[in-house]
């Protein structure tokens, strides 16, 4: 690569984060560490019934002991210290009021704030026809659209209304594809996780929106845990996006999420999320570590999940949005853009567990690296004995956009059953001089020629958002390419 | 004065002590075509690549005038926004990235640096349309992506496509008709004679006189080891495709001593 496109490319890593900034909400905080008095006081304070708070103690059992018997899942290519679970924060609250009936209600700063992550919820009210909860750490701020959900039967709901107005369809589903005995950070969300969103979508109902949550990190040192468990009904279908920026901060920050999807016959959930938090700084401190545990199961026959995601954000992400095929004929799919850039590292792809009969899964992975970063595609195709014609088809491409940065493909492939169809493919590419030089030929400067390489490079996945994500994660990956282009 | 004047060019790979260009000297007007015609690695492609601004050539003595500005000092992206547009020998594809978002986003650039309105997106298809539909070429192939599984016919006639999208007023064609069934070089020659006019120069690169047969040069230039050691008219391509480029050879060598 040529001098000048190396300093171009280079150039980019000094770019401050857009959302760097924070606001001065008057909170309520946990005092740092965990024990089980910790757990026991976010319960009460999210009055919740006796059944959780039990489930959640026998997660903080369990976290326990796997911490004291160093179970950390620490296998990815990612280099990083392990977070200190005693020296953070597992609850905080604005001062006033946990809750909110209406916008009305809300701080002003809280809507400054979504205000200006572009998101104001009045106008997005009116125009977008997104129903929007926005979590603010650790309370749900606001919940719009919810009579119109409400005719059709549709539940949407922060984790902790659900769980007090829901119970039974709550307790029947948590946990039941993520067990808190997944993993070490499954385990910690599990005991300690303080929001989240909740959909139940009734039998033959088809949502009448699209679905969005903002998550959003505001409180110094606080990690946040939550939680996403998704209904779907035979017949029934939803499509959810998620999207979050982070202020900057400079401690380390863990966001250890939980989502469950749960799809019966015949019903298709689609899960978007645009991923943009506080990546660090320039020489790669601070930053979230974005460590998470994504899955759905196609439970019922004729099912669908599928996965969208665009991870940009975070000083290191770890998380394989994954599908259990376990009805006859059901359809997996994961398409993902994972883009790093300075110090970030990502080790990001799918799990594709086949068990029914006929059962399909697709992968798309396109990883962009820039400066010194690292990305790693990681991917388990599982196909049961009993999983007759499954099929597979993944592909993994990686572009590198500098001498110094990683990419790496980690596919893994167990099969069962000899009636299966895998098929991989994988690419790496740079973006070579010639495809540079062939745009300014044209008159397109540096940035212009890299933005419209990256965005032809992530075409396939960009269309699989949502239309209106679609068009945000095209100015994200535009924002991200930017620079100081001398 | 000339649109473009060549004085005493040499030029190598940044980088490697290797030297291509050794002392090339041309100058074309505004409204004239010139061939440069010679054997391979006698420093044709090297002498487009340099004029285009491509990086990992170095010009190491010598100057170049562009409507008399020098042209040296400009950018790649910033020549093409003066005017000069080259015809890729090798066509490069772009994975993804559709002709139409290709050409509005390199149309749109070259009009603002020239003071000229951005085109709304109505207005740069009915353009986009009326430039295809010149040059003769299939309007689907505005919906794939750039160059992508074009076949080698396809992608020159994308080039012409481009130039004439573009509005250059120097459009160097390097080597575009190289691989061409007689089909394409008509339908390449057909378009470069439309798109020639009063207020464009061209400087058509090539190995074979076979192009020359569709258009007409004002000038032939034969290159030999970097340097141009013989003009002359249409005649002179006619006479290298018979005998071959060993006369020259000789003659150059002849003048030397």
């Amino acid at each position: 690569m040529s001098t000048s496109e190396t300093e171009y490319l280079e150039g980019k890593a000094s770019e401050e984060y857009e959302h760097g900034w924070s606001t001065d909400i008057e909170s309520e905080t946990t005092p740092k560490g965990l024990s089980e008095d910790i757990v026991r006081y976010i319960s009460d304070r999210k009055n919740e019934p006796e059944w959780l708070l039990d489930w959640r103690l026998k997660a903080y059992e369990y976290f326990t002991d796997l911490l004291e018997s160093g179970h950390y899942p620490d296998w990815a290519h990612l280099d990083y210290e392990r977070p200190d679970f005693q020296d953070m924060h597992y609850f905080s609250a604005p001062k006033d009021k946990a809750n909110y009936e209406s916008l009305d209600e809300v701080p002003q700063e809280i809507l400054d704030t979504f205000e200006r992550l572009g998101i104001p919820l009045e106008e997005q009210k009116a125009l977008t026809g997104v129903a929007v909860d926005a979590v603010m750490d650790s309370v749900s701020v606001a919940t719009t659209f919810k009579e119109k959900l409400k005719e059709k039967g549709v539940i949407f709901k922060s984790f902790g209304e659900a769980a007090r107005d829901h119970p039974v369809i709550v307790r029947q589903h948590l946990g039941s594809v993520v067990p808190y005995t997944d993993n070490l950070y499954a385990a910690l969300n599990s005991a300690v996780f303080s929001d989240g969103s909740f959909v139940y979508v009734p039998e033959g109902v088809e949502c009448p929106m699209e679905l969005s949550t903002y998550f959003r990190m505001n409180e110094k040192g606080t990690g946040q845990f939550e939680r996403t468990l998704i209904v779907a009904e035979p017949g029934a279908y939803v499509s959810y996006l998620e999207g979050c920026t982070a202020p900057m901060r400079k401690e380390t920050q863990l966001h250890a999420a939980v989502v469950e999807l749960i799809a019966h016959e015949d019903s298709e959930i689609k899960y978007s999320t645009i991923q943009n938090w506080y990546p660090g700084d320039e020489e790669g401190n601070g930053g979230i570590y974005n460590l998470v545990t994504k899955r759905g199961i196609c439970k019922g026959d004729n099912s669908k999940i599928s996965w969208t995601q665009l991870e940009t954000g975070s000083a290191v992400t770890q998380k394989y949005p994954s599908v259990i095929l376990a009805g006859d004929d059901t359809v997996g799919e994961f398409y993902s853009v994972a883009f790093t850039k300075g110090h970030q590292q990502a080790d990001t792809g799918t799990k594709m567990q086949h068990i029914g009969k006929d059962t399909k899964s697709t992968i798309i992975s396109k990883g962009i690296s820039a400066d010194v970063a690292d990305n790693s595609y990681r991917g388990l195709v599982k196909v049961g004995k009993n999983a007759d014609d499954a099929r597979n088809f993944s592909q993994c491409d990686s572009m590198l956009l500098g001498p110094d940065c990683g990419a790496h493909t980690y596919p893994y492939i167990e099969s069962a059953n000899p009636s299966a169809q895998i098929e991989h493919e994988a690419t790496t590419s740079k973006v070579g001089e010639d495809q540079m030089f062939y745009c300014h030929q044209r008159g397109l400067g540096e940035e212009e020629a890299l933005k419209l390489i990256v965005n032809g490079f992530c075409k396939e996945i960009l269309q699989e958002l949502p239309m209106e994500f679609a068009v945000e994660a095209k100015e994200l990956l535009a924002i991200e390419l930017e620079g100081s282009v001398g | 004065m000339a649109l473009l004047e060549i004085e005493n060019l040499h030029a190598g790979v940044e980088d490697e002590d290797i030297k291509i260009l050794n002392g090339v000297d041309l100058t074309l007007d505004t409204g004239q075509l010139h061939a440069i015609m010679g054997p391979n690695g006698s420093g044709k492609s090297t002498l487009a690549a340099v004029l285009a601004g491509r990086e990992e050539y170095e010009v190491l003595e010598g100057e170049i005038l562009f409507q008399g500005e020098d042209l040296l000092e400009l950018e790649p992206e910033e020549r093409a926004e003066e005017g000069i547009f080259l015809a890729f020998q090798y066509p490069v594809e772009l994975p993804g990235v559709s002709m139409t978002n290709f050409l509005k986003e390199a149309v749109n650039s070259v009009r603002e640096a020239r003071g000229q309105d951005e085109l709304s997106s109505a207005d740069f298809l009915k353009y986009m349309r009326e430039k295809a539909s010149l040059v003769d070429i299939d309007a689907d192939l505005t919906k794939r992506s750039v160059n992508e599984g074009f076949s080698g016919g396809e992608k020159k006639r994308n080039e012409i496509f481009q130039l004439a999208m573009l509005q250059p007023k120097l459009a160097i064609l390097d080597e575009t008709d190289s691989g061409l069934d007689i089909d394409a070089l008509q339908n390449v020659s057909n378009g470069v004679n439309k798109l020639w006019n009063e207020e464009r120069g061209f400087l058509v690169i090539t190995h074979y006189e076979r192009i020359l047969q569709y258009i007409t040069p004002d000038r032939v230039h034969v290159m030999l080891d970097g340097e141009i050691v013989h003009s002359g008219d249409q005649e002179l391509a006619h006479k290298l495709e018979e005998k071959g480029y060993d006369w020259i050879r000789e003659e150059a060598a002849a003048a030397a001593a």
